[in-house]
């Protein structure tokens, strides 16, 4: 029979983890060492404290001829080729990553295949987003376009990766019982399979449209369109307000996609339960 | 009658009429009557509209960004030329990459680190079990979606221009990155936890951040750490980038080596920084299951 521990006796048995709590400040404790020595700490100049300042007050009163134009150099333009690069970018990766997602998904192709669809899909997400923007521009010549391509493919990666997930995830009973009442493919497929990817789906091209609008404001800094080139010719040039102006569209051009975003994906998830 | 009522009662029905003329009306019922009579109807679907609300956005997307599908074909053999030229890498450039990797390494180390320390007490003040003060509550929200809108790339350049190009600057820039996500995820984090320990303890007179340590740290901790290193695995990812802006680690390279066509070097770059995500990637991934 166990004995009856005092509050003592049982606080004395919690589980103890020295060692990985040890390991754990040694190591972090050493790699923050090594890192913070090797950083070259500038002296916090007035100079600097002066640009932070200016960049700052620039923020209140940004550049508002070109806030409220709807001519090419206004800041509305260029959000909304921004957003129209993203768009069109998920919708292409979107539609490149589904092949890929089937191939890589382990309950439809076998283990050799779903290899090889996972391998490839790893090569593409080794090239980092400017890397593919540089590619393009070499293709395509400067420009949003160039944009929409590596838009579409960087979206790749994370998207065949959750499209797998939710195609592994696939309830077969419902295909087996289709099978039984005597579907034919087609109908198996359009009754049976679409149904239960749908709206994971959607909710996944979602999400990766708000990341890509992210993207596609900082794309322009290649030469692939976009706000982006706007914001960094006018830091580099120290014309603040004019930058100032260009964060504010990021800004809340971000905030309402992510805003109607999150709406959509949440009314889709009740849905789907 | 205010405006409110009235829009009620006149406009709302009358719009609501029309909406469903434009949606559900213009498309008749369909039933079906199955072999042993029951009826059934078919449920309306929205995926036509749907589509042609995608369709639309898209033509008017495609003006805008000039898509040429024509150009696009005569001239995509000039990717896989660049392609293929990465295919056979100059591998004796692995010398000069050393060093810029390890800057990017430390840089998303102690930036994460900076960050991932900032964010708790931050998730502390934004999560609405906790603090029950709905104007701090909503400034720190607001301030934190503030900050998680600018991508670091932004950050990295207001940066290096005010303090410097270099390593610093990517430091701070992923530090605020890091921040601005972690908040946000450990603030849901909290909000999900059992608040029971914590009250009891409060109710034996303790203060509210002792409490806190004791009661809820233990709950936080393995996610606190698991979501920390997931975004040290996301960051050396940007921090790859950071150099473009000036801000130290291999952006630097792959910027010089695109910009002088040596795509020789450019596969050696990302053969290294695969290695080096790949590994840490991993290593990550093992440390946070054990964690779970």
């Amino acid at each position: 029979m166990e004995k009856k521990l005092t509050v003592q006796e049982m606080y004395e048995q919690h589980p103890k983890r020295y060692i990985a709590v040890i390991t754990t400040i040694l190591v972090l404790g050493g790699m923050t060492i090594w890192s913070a020595t090797s950083i070259r700490w500038p002296s916090i100049n007035p100079a600097g404290v002066a640009i932070v300042r200016t960049i700052f007050r620039s923020l209140l009163e940004p550049n508002r001829d070109w806030l409220f134009t709807l001519r090419p150099i206004g800041i509305p333009k260029q959000m909304f080729e921004t957003v129209s690069i993203a768009f069109l970018g998920t919708i292409l990766g979107a539609i490149l990553a589904l092949p890929l997602a089937f191939l890589s998904s382990r309950n439809i192709t076998g283990r050799f295949y779903s290899f090889i669809g996972i391998l490839s899909v790893t090569l593409i997400r080794t090239f980092p987003v400017f890397v593919l923007g540089l590619m393009f521009v070499r293709v395509t010549g400067p420009g949003p376009f160039a944009g929409v391509m590596t838009i579409g493919l960087a979206s790749i990666g994370m998207m065949t990766k959750l499209y797998v997930e939710s195609i592994e995830d696939i309830d077969k009973g419902v295909i087996e019982a289709l099978d039984a009442t005597g579907a034919t493919t087609l109908q198996k497929i359009r009754y049976g399979i679409i149904p239960q990817l749908s709206a994971n789906f959607i909710s996944n091209s979602i999400y990766r449209f708000e990341i890509n609008v992210r993207n596609a404001t900082i794309l322009g800094l290649v030469g692939a369109g976009g706000i982006g080139s706007t914001l960094i010719w006018a830091m580099a040039a120290y014309r603040w307000k004019d930058a100032a102006a260009a964060l504010w569209g990021i800004i809340v051009v971000v905030l309402v996609i992510e805003f109607i975003s999150t709406k959509i994906r949440k009314s889709l998830a009740s849905s789907d339960s | 009658m205010n405006i409110k009522s009235k829009f009620k009662e006149h406009y709302w029905p009358s719009f609501k009429k029309l909406v469903n003329k434009l949606t559900v009306q213009t498309k008749p019922v369909r039933t079906h009557t199955l072999s042993n009579g029951i009826v059934v109807i078919e449920p309306f679907s929205k995926t036509p509209l749907i589509l042609f609300i995608l369709l639309i956005l898209s033509v008017i997307a495609w003006e805008a960004t000039n898509v040429n599908l024509t150009y696009l074909f005569t001239r995509f053999g000039n990717f896989f030329d660049i392609l293929r030229r990465m295919t056979s890498p100059r591998w004796a450039y692995w010398r000069n990459v050393i060093q810029p990797m390890l800057d990017t390494i430390q840089m998303s180390f102690l930036g994460s680190l900076i960050g991932a320390l900032l964010a708790l007490p931050v998730a502390f003040l934004s999560a609405n079990n906790i603090t029950k003060n709905r104007v701090v509550l909503g400034t720190t929200r607001f301030i934190l979606s503030l900050v998680r809108t600018l991508p670091v790339l932004v950050y990295a350049a207001i940066l290096a221009l005010a303090f410097g190009f270099g390593v610093f600057a990517g430091t701070v820039a992923i530090a605020f990155f890091t921040f601005g996500i972690l908040s946000k995820m450990m603030y849901e984090n909290i909000e999900t936890i059992d608040l029971g320990a914590y009250t009891a303890i409060e109710a034996t007179g303790s203060n509210k951040p002792k409490a806190f340590v004791t009661a809820v740290f233990p709950q936080i901790m393995p996610s606190y750490l698991s979501y920390s290193l997931y975004s040290f695995e996301i960051n050396i990812r940007y921090a790859a980038i950071l150099g473009y802006v000036g801000a130290g680690g291999i952006g630097l390279l792959f910027d010089d080596r695109m910009a002088w066509r040596r795509y020789e070097d450019v596969a050696v770059l990302i053969v290294m920084l695969f290695i080096v995500v790949f590994t840490i990637e991993n290593l990550s991934r093992y440390l946070r299951k054990r964690l779970s």
